[in-house]
């Protein structure tokens, strides 16, 4: 198969777009259709700062590469879960971003380790609660959200951007459609605005590509990303949903492209309007000040009071004060 | 032959059939899986070779499958 563009060999064939092309000519496309998600969704400017959350996987290094290489003011956070389960992951991560920091002296890093910074690590953290009992990824969601809202908060980041593709998309649509959860349906979306109580607005850049171009971009770029998973992640309901969609673009090319964007344009015309009136207000924790839906003090507050309660009746010492 | 590896996997497949046919021998779906071979990216047409060594990428984050 040739490159439409040219008549070298093709390194990748979308078979959704009926377009094949070269390494070359696909990084081109890659970083022309980046631009282009950014520009139609009005994510964020040339002016603004934006805060790339980076885990060492091919989704978040591709698209930082992308921003830097667009000319976007693109610094990027990666948060050290400590995890380790036999392989260290997170350590193995981090030394994948600080490979990709090596060849790159514009781009800035932020560090944040979980342990340092709250006391324990994701997996101890969650043997110490009910929220991560069975499996550690409620905690690590919510100190996510959390760390990354922080940081773009202090930092004076106007946007925070994630490197969510389609068949990450699909797959919560499809999961939220399954179960008629109208209300994480009105909230899907590539964009979502900042709040006046402190949220940090948040985009999605990679969220029209499908998860195997933004691989082969990191590939054709020779970004040298972390290829393994989490070991927590094993069996993941969004894996079931992945699997279940794939099949059925193996039987029908660009079934995943289209119930994405049909979705989309629901959005856009309206279908779920008015649906998320019955999501509490926001507020501001009492303790760390980020907005909450939980009254006094956010869920991320309470948990680590008990995580640290439990700490204390095991003679573990407590986390510092003022940490957060 | 020529032999596939795919995470812990290995797969051999005769000579002169293409990517795409290869996978399907492996029960591999081509949408979750990316063709190396020698360092370069290859497309479900390329036919392959006596003696080619392919590296098949997974694609799909978000954890492994179970079992």
């Amino acid at each position: 198969m040739k490159c439409t563009k040219c008549a070298a060999p093709a390194a990748i064939n979308m078979r959704q777009h009926r377009l094949a092309l070269c390494g070359d000519h696909y990084v081109e496309w890659f970083r022309a259709q980046t631009e282009r998600a950014v520009s139609k969704h009005r994510m964020f400017s040339r002016e603004e700062r934006v805060l790339v959350a980076v885990s060492g996987g091919k989704d978040s290094l591709a698209l930082w590469d992308v921003l830097l290489h667009l000319g976007y003011q693109a610094d990027a956070l990666y948060i050290d879960l400590g995890i380790d389960d036999g392989i260290r992951y997170s350590d193995r991560s981090l030394t994948h971003i600080h490979r990709f920091l090596a060849g790159r002296p514009e781009a800035n890093l932020q560090v944040v380790d979980i342990e340092q910074v709250c006391g324990a690590s994701i997996p101890d953290a969650s043997r110490l609660t009910r929220r991560g009992r069975s499996k550690p990824c409620s905690v690590c969601g919510l100190v996510k959200r959390h760390v990354m809202n922080r940081v773009a908060r202090d930092g004076g980041y106007d946007v925070v951007v994630t490197g969510h593709n389609l068949d990450d998309e699909a797959a919560v649509l499809f999961g939220n459609t399954l179960r008629w959860q109208l209300g994480y349906l009105s909230r899907q979306a590539p964009v979502l605005p900042a709040s006046s109580q402190g949220l940090a607005r948040k985009a999605k850049p990679f969220h029209r590509f499908y998860e195997r171009e933004t691989a082969a971009y990191a590939l054709v770029r020779g970004i040298d990303y972390m290829y393994d998973e989490c070991p927590y992640s094993v069996g993941a309901t969004s894996l079931r949903h992945k699997a279940v969609l794939n099949e059925l673009e193996r039987q029908a090319p660009a079934t995943k492209l289209q119930f994405y964007l049909g979705f989309l344009r629901a959005r856009e015309e309206g279908a779920f309007e008015g649906l998320d009136a019955a999501r509490p207000d926001l507020s501001a924790c009492l303790e760390c000040g980020q907005p909450t839906t939980a009254g006094q003090r956010c869920a991320f507050c309470r948990m680590w009071e008990q995580v640290n309660a439990r700490k204390g009746r095991l003679g573990e010492p407590a986390r510092a004060e003022n940490s957060r | 032959m020529v032999k596939l590896t795919f995470r812990e996997q290995e797969f051999e497949v005769p000579a002169g059939i293409t990517v795409g046919q290869a996978l399907a021998k492996c029960q591999l779906n081509p949408h979750t899986v990316l063709a190396v071979r020698q360092g370069k990216l290859i497309t479900d047409d390329v036919v392959l070779n006596e003696g080619d060594e392919i590296r098949l990428l997974a694609v799909i984050s978000g954890g492994r499958e179970a079992g």
